[in-house]
């Protein structure tokens, strides 16, 4: 994870398109400027981060489904619960699963697992929109097959 | 037997926190009822779910961007319930 560029998935682990279900990796660091403000003295990652880990592994299953056509944005959090505190270091299982398939809509259910212990969990809403340009495209497609070696290809 | 019209009036209801009696048939759900497009899609997940269906929302979105003037065809809840009606035909034909 690299939290102050947001890049929060570090490799996908399973995948399944079809089925609409993922589980990914994602290392904290042991050090971030994030870190430096949340909270001096006594680091741990944002909730608000964990919910945007939630929504990209969410979104790289939903992007695997489009076959890269369109992306996803997030449009809604409901249900969201932060259980435990996520400490640098840390080593989280992020899992989503589609619940339901939309038209210009996808709604996911994602949690985060760590040590055995639960972190978080929430539903999450993705508007999907045309790419406002072939630059993020491009950029979602490269960051796809740097986690993913064996799906890109 | 609930009506389409009476199951979606209940969802919008619930999902947008709009009195049962302020939605009538002749209301337009984002003109009249003040929905947005945001809230729109947690009425169209709901709908999708209860009818078992899935509306075609990203058709009717670029029909719209194409003629923003048809905006009651689409969105007036009696015709919206009619649409509704279609696809739930279609998927049982």
């Amino acid at each position: 994870m690299l939290l102050e560029y947001f890049q929060m998935i570090d490799r996908v682990e399973e995948l399944d398109p079809h089925a609409g279900t993922i589980v990914t990796r994602a290392e904290v660091p042991m050090e971030s400027p994030v870190f430096e403000g949340h909270f001096p003295g006594s680091p741990l990652v944002p909730g608000v981060l964990l919910i945007e880990t939630m929504a990209q592994a969410s979104g790289f299953m939903i992007l695997s489904r489009l076959k890269f056509e369109k992306m996803p944005f997030l449009a809604n959090v409901t249900l969201a619960k932060m259980r435990s505190f996520v400490e640098p270091g840390a080593i989280l299982r992020v899992e989503a699963e589609l619940e339901h398939d939309g038209s210009g809509f996808a709604k996911t259910a994602a949690r985060i697992v760590s040590d055995g212990k639960k972190i978080c969990d929430s539903r999450l809403m993705f508007k999907i929109m045309p790419f406002p340009n072939e630059t993020l495209r491009g950029n979602m497609l490269d960051r796809f097959s740097q986690i993913s070696p064996s799906q890109a290809e | 037997m609930t009506t389409t019209f009476e199951a979606v009036a209940e969802i919008i209801s619930e999902t947008s926190d709009i009195p049962l009696e302020e939605i009538t048939p002749e209301k337009n759900a984002f003109t009249d009822l003040g929905i947005d497009s945001l809230d729109f899609l947690d009425i169209a997940f709901a709908i999708d779910k209860h009818f078992g269906i899935k509306i075609p929302l990203e058709q009717w979105t670029e029909e719209l961007n194409e003629n923003p003037a048809q905006i009651d065809e689409y969105f007036v809840l009696s015709k919206l319930c009619a649409r509704i009606d279609e696809v739930i035909a279609a998927k049982d034909a």
